[in-house]
């Protein structure tokens, strides 16, 4: 029996779970802004690194205690939702992807070259508060919220933009309102999973928010099924732990993965769990 | 200062006009079938190594390094489109994206693999000539390279323009079921838009490589990434638009680099991007369409 508690608790399983968990968070953000709300989003991971940042600074420097640095990094990654959601709001389609794109580039850029934010080097040193339990609350949480929100009248709201846009206005649903919403909320829980992140590596990096940690969250969030909070929970689970079980393939791991995306595109475009087509 | 502004310049134009050769593959293919190709960065990638390949263990003639490099860029092209895009070709716009993110991923990744991550250097093609004109240097190389872009884009435009695919291509670029109804066979047109779109990415990635003398398999994520900018600047679809794109795009980084911070060069594409998208989300030679009810 001891020998089975040792084998489930060790610290590499812990360390698996636990970022499994954070991802869990961060793709049901994305599920939102792209599966429920149609808005494809391709710099997920930039929300992800304003999170692990801004609550990284504020406990080392602040000295502030975990649980304020977790609303802060929550807070900027809602603020910099907000706050590009707001001029990209007209955009649609392909277009969304790019600018988004863009914006995690320009992120991920400045914090290169910001020596406040330790530039290439990173920040080391970050109090490792997170823990396995403290996660799975927080993934609890996440699902909760989500699953409340698609119920309530805001879900239908937000799903109706994903449905059809136009039909949607035409029916008095504020778009614009909506939209901003799912941007900010989304952001939110990317920024509370980079926060968590960081406390628990205790080291973060610009290099581990580029464009290659957006997809990686976009194919989680696919693999799963668009729409599907089913689908994002179980997307993460596998793309987080099989990589790991894979490790001694770890050079075909990319490789595979591009195929795995495409095939997924070809045989089944709705993912494992998704009921529904988005169409962007 | 006015020399310095001078060299400035002819290097944007240099960097430039290597962007307008990639952002022509990404306009062309989105003119026809409204896809972003996400993997025309790692296709311009492999015809770099391609050109290293040839220039280092069979000849370094520049013609026939950039043939080779053309030809066998615009075979992967196709095989990418049809065992990528053509299957998902009915489906939703984000599965042929996610589809071309994967075709992207895999590209540069089996590079990767064969190659391994490090930098290759390039075999030096040819000798080092600099003129200097009036106090500015001008190296040979710098001419030479916005030559031949500007030699391709003509024979870009002449095929464009004044051959039967050239008109199918358009005719298909307006409306595909129309231009089937009409006899064209579009998935030819498709399959012969990126097969050129490829080889002139191979042809960047040549050129990229004799002037920086180094190619790394995962150089055509980035600089793939800004042509892509280019592309959006002069407005996606434009074939004159993404010429002018890739130098205002060129220009735009070089005087970047030279007088606000070099540091910063990779956020001024992407600033750029921003600012479009938002003022003139069809760029500068875009039509604007409006969504039918």
């Amino acid at each position: 029996m001891d020998s089975i508690i040792n084998f489930l608790f060790n610290d590499y399983i812990i360390q698996v779970a636990t970022i499994t968990g954070i991802n869990i968070i961060m793709v049901l953000g994305l599920n939102l802004i792209t599966g429920v709300t149609g808005q494809l989003s391709l710099g997920h991971a930039a929300f992800m690194s304003i999170g692990a940042y801004s609550s990284s600074i504020i406990s080392i420097k602040l000295g502030a205690p975990f649980i304020v640095s977790l609303i802060a990094g929550t807070g900027f990654g809602a603020l910099f939702g907000a706050l590009l959601g707001v001029p990209i709001l007209r955009l649609r389609g392909d277009y969304l992807a790019i600018a988004t794109l863009g914006f995690g580039e320009i992120v991920r850029v400045v914090i290169l070259n910001t020596p406040y934010l330790g530039g290439a080097l990173g920040i080391y040193g970050i109090p490792p508060s997170t823990n396995l339990a403290i996660t799975a609350f927080f993934v609890v949480f996440a699902i909760f919220f989500m699953y409340r929100l698609e119920k309530s009248r805001h879900g239908l709201a937000i799903r109706s933009i994903r449905e059809d846009e136009i039909a949607a206005e035409m029916m008095g649903v504020n778009i614009s309102k909506y939209k901003v919403l799912s941007f900010t909320i989304g952001s939110a829980f990317a920024g509370l999973g980079g926060a968590l992140y960081a406390h628990f590596l205790s080291y973060i990096n610009p290099i581990d928010f580029g464009f290659m940690k957006s997809i990686e969250q976009l194919c989680m969030l696919v693999l799963g099924g668009m729409g599907s909070i089913t689908g994002a929970v179980f997307g993460s689970i596998v793309l987080s732990t099989v990589p790991e079980i894979l490790r001694f393939a770890s050079e075909y791991r990319m490789v595979t993965y591009g195929i795995v995306l495409i095939l997924m595109m070809v045989f089944r475009p709705q993912g494992l769990f998704g009921k529904i087509k988005v169409n962007v | 200062m006015l020399e310095i502004i001078l060299k400035q310049l002819l290097n944007g134009i240099t960097v430039g006009s290597i962007y307008s050769l990639i952002a022509l593959g990404y306009t062309m293919v989105y003119g026809i079938i409204k896809l972003i190709n996400f993997a025309h960065g790692d296709i311009y990638m492999v015809g770099a190594f391609i050109g290293l390949i040839v220039a280092t263990h069979f000849t370094s003639n520049f013609i026939v390094v950039m043939a080779v490099a053309m030809a066998l860029t615009a075979v992967l092209g196709v095989l990418v489109e049809k065992i990528a895009y053509k299957p998902v070709r009915n489906s939703s716009r984000i599965s042929a994206l996610i589809s071309a993110i994967g075709a992207s991923i895999f590209i540069s990744n089996l590079v990767v693999l064969i190659n391994g991550p490090q930098r290759e250097a390039y075999p030096q093609i040819f000798p080092e000539i600099n003129f200097v004109i009036g106090g500015i240097t001008i190296s040979f190389l710098q001419i030479f390279i916005i030559l031949v872009s500007i030699a391709l884009m003509f024979g870009l435009y002449y095929i464009v323009h004044n051959t039967k695919m050239g008109v199918a291509m358009r005719a298909v670029s307006q409306n595909m079921t129309t231009a089937r109804l009409m006899g064209i066979n579009s998935d030819k047109v498709i399959s012969f838009t990126f097969a050129i779109g490829s080889s002139l990415a191979a042809a960047a990635g040549v050129l990229v490589g004799t002037y920086y003398r180094a190619v790394d398999p995962l150089m055509g994520l980035l600089f793939g990434l800004k042509a892509f900018v280019a592309a959006v600047l002069g407005g996606i679809g434009s074939i004159p638009g993404a010429m002018v794109g890739g130098l205002v795009l060129g220009l735009a980084e070089v005087m970047g680099v030279a007088f606000i911070s070099p540091s910063f060069r990779d956020a001024i594409a992407f600033g750029i991007l921003i600012f479009i998208l938002i003022v003139k989300p069809s760029g500068l030679f875009g039509k604007a369409t409006k969504e039918k009810v």
